[in-house]
């Protein structure tokens, strides 16, 4: 009896696992000035940043903010300016850029839609919260809706950062509201955002439900 | 109580520099820098004030261990507040930002460091902008720049945004973070204290501990460590939320009775409904249960260590009794299997099969058993990773499991057989024909 395991690219028994490099190619140096052209406001925007520092290396998180701005998200190409501009190679930034959440290495839509599903938000049904704004916005390509943990506002919960801005308690009946304020590019529920509200310290201990 | 942090906090335009310094703002920064250097230290190390973002190690200590001599020493304010059920630094940022400021500038006097950085986590985008322009207010002021003034004293201040990752809220990982790299934690020792940022000698402390400065210079340390109780003084910022009518943050002198912090100003769980258990400082606390025994724990940071868990960052998380403890274990986890950096194996793994093995209890696949290997990965994981990370879920998890044990394996019976229910096959409509297979 003979088994014959399955190769893929490479013999490797793994599907897919080089997809993201092209091992033809040698590794990747430090972009070349003269090849490498740069917006100049994205230029601008790297050289500030890294003026900052002692070490110029530590612009590494506003470079690729600010190239996630330019580019909408933290493209091969975006990666290759910054790292241009830096003097680093760009494996070292795109390491930099798989590390964190809030930078996608792969294309989204603009708008950003982060529901905190965490623990204290989903005592409150942040979790059906999160699937409804899901089902609202499917198939729009601008809104990219995912579900994200602890946002640090579990005051305010069940809560949304759309595009950076906090808002909640977010009632199930008010997501069509949110997803059209959100598509018309208007500031998402007025009435409901964290910098409008008070401090529960200052407000009387009067017995009030005010979650 | 009189208020300190959260004094007039709705006041409009307090995180502007008129109302602030109106308000009697940068007085206790002039008063700093009037002193020498170790009398600033020696008030800090007066007032007792231990660090508020979760270790709670003395912040004069962490101070006075900084090694004198000409180098580079830096500060860096971790607001980088990720744990679940903690918002408080948050608060305190967007609406007195040069609370935050001041007690910085008083900080790096008494470090004696020259730069300073916040690290602010990349999703408190208002906050931020809130900051940058109050930074921008005080240089222009004065308080920040060469000679502050007219002192040998000089600090530069940048705020540094993160980008989504609760790791880099632990001391080392930020500092890689900040330094443009992963942030993954580093070996201690050497501790930052020695060797942090840039390999230079770092002071690092949360927000709320750095707000709280201004006022020990104020009144003094002696006058402040009279709040609160020994060894456990002051004032300290609760951020409650979960299942209460009143979730917020609110000001408290520590040694408060717990009970008087949930039911009295959180208004306690919906009616009708009673506490079943709560994470007494954010979700890496081991948890309390809702007996009066323990609503009834004074709050503080040597009674929650003897009561077994901690104060933590002081997020105070309710859970009321519609909620299965399976759920909540499994939400707690699942957060820090996200959250692993993947650098130390007992953590990586440790969280990710936690994680399944709760996933095997919702599917009503698991038996109580798997109750026995949760708690032995939990054991497994404390004190063996170069941070803290796994023992933030190894310690909640753990308690759940040994405190509501009767319920896990409650739950286990259920969901087996619920599943079990499901998944039987339907009668066959035509009989069976004994014999016609071979």
């Amino acid at each position: 009896m003979s088994f014959e395991v399955r190769r893929f690219s490479h013999g490797s028994r793994v599907p897919d696992w080089n997809d993201a490099v092209d091992l033809t190619k040698d590794p990747a140096s430090v972009p070349d000035p003269a090849t490498t052209p740069v917006p100049a406001e994205l230029r601008a925007e790297i050289e500030a940043a890294m003026a900052r520092y002692p070490d110029h290396r530590s612009a590494a998180l506003p470079a690729l903010a600010a190239v996630q701005r330019h580019h909408g998200w933290c493209s091969p190409e975006g990666i290759e300016q910054a790292a241009c501009v830096m003097r680093l190679t760009p494996a070292y930034l795109t390491a930099v850029a798989t590390f964190y959440d809030m930078f996608d290495t792969q294309p989204v839509g603009r708008h950003r839609v982060y529901v905190c599903t965490n623990i204290s938000c989903s005592l409150r049904g942040a979790d059906e919260l999160c699937e409804r704004i899901e089902q609202a916005a499917a198939g729009d390509p601008d809104i990219n809706v995912r579900h994200f943990e602890c946002l640090g506002a579990c005051d305010i919960a069940p809560m949304a950062s759309v595009d950076g801005v906090y808002v909640g308690p977010i009632e199930l009946d008010e997501v069509d509201e949110l997803i059209d304020d959100i598509r018309n590019d208007r500031p998402p529920l007025p009435r409901k955002q964290l910098r409008l509200r008070p401090s529960a310290d200052t407000l009387p201990l009067d017995g009030k439900d005010r979650s | 109580m009189e208020k300190l942090l959260f004094k007039d906090i709705d006041e409009p335009g307090l995180n502007t520099i008129d109302v602030y310094r109106r308000r009697g703002g940068y007085e206790s920064l002039r008063k700093a820098l009037a002193m020498p250097r170790e009398a600033v230290l020696n008030e800090l190390l007066a007032s007792g004030l231990r660090g508020r973002g979760g270790a709670g190690f003395a912040m004069g200590k962490k101070v006075s261990f900084l090694p004198k001599g000409a180098m580079d020493v830096y500060l860096c304010c971790n607001a980088d507040e990720s744990e679940p059920g903690t918002f408080k630094d948050r608060e305190i940022m967007q609406k007195n930002p040069h609370l935050l400021i001041e007690g910085i500038i008083i900080a790096a006097y008494a470090a004696g460091a020259n730069k300073a950085f916040i690290y602010i986590r990349g999703e408190y985008v208002l906050q931020a902008d809130i900051l940058d322009a109050a930074v921008k207010e005080a240089e222009a002021a004065g308080f920040l720049g060469e000679s502050i003034l007219g002192s040998e004293h000089s600090l530069s201040l940048v705020v540094h945004r993160g980008a989504g990752a609760y790791i880099c809220g632990e001391e080392t990982a930020l500092l890689d973070s900040l330094e443009g790299k992963r942030g993954n934690p580093r070996l201690k020792p050497p501790f930052p204290a020695n060797q942090g940022l840039y390999q230079g000698p770092t002071l690092i402390n949360n927000v709320e501990t750095l707000s709280t400065v201004p006022f020990i210079i104020q009144m003094g340390g002696e006058e402040y460590a009279k709040l609160g109780v020994e060894n456990s003084t002051g004032t300290k910022l609760v951020s409650v939320s979960g299942h209460v009518k009143r979730p917020g943050n609110y000001e408290i002198e520590l040694g408060m009775r717990s009970r008087d912090i949930i039911y009295g100003l959180a208004g306690g769980p919906p009616d009708g409904r009673k506490v079943k258990l709560w994470f007494p400082g954010g979700s890496s606390s081991p948890v309390l249960t809702g007996s009066d025994e323990d609503l009834d724990l004074p709050y503080d940071f040597d009674t929650m260590a003897k009561a077994g868990t901690m104060l933590g960052s002081g997020a105070i998380i309710v859970v009321d009794d519609s909620t299965s403890v399976v759920d909540v274990a499994y939400k707690t986890a699942y957060f820090y299997r996200h959250e692993s950096c993947g650098k130390c194996t007992p953590c990586r793994e440790g969280t990710n099969w936690t994680v399944k093995m709760l996933e095997r209890i919702k599917a009503g696949e698991a038996t109580p058993m798997d109750l026995d290997i949760i708690a032995s990965v939990c054991t497994n994981i404390i004190g063996h990773c170069l941070c803290v990370l796994g023992d933030a879920m190894a310690m909640p998890i753990g308690s759940m499991v040994q405190k509501f044990r009767a319920e896990f394996e409650e739950e286990i019976e259920r969901r087996r057989e619920e599943a079990w229910a499901a998944t039987v096959a339907p009668e066959p409509e035509l009989p069976l024909i004994q014999g016609a297979v071979a």
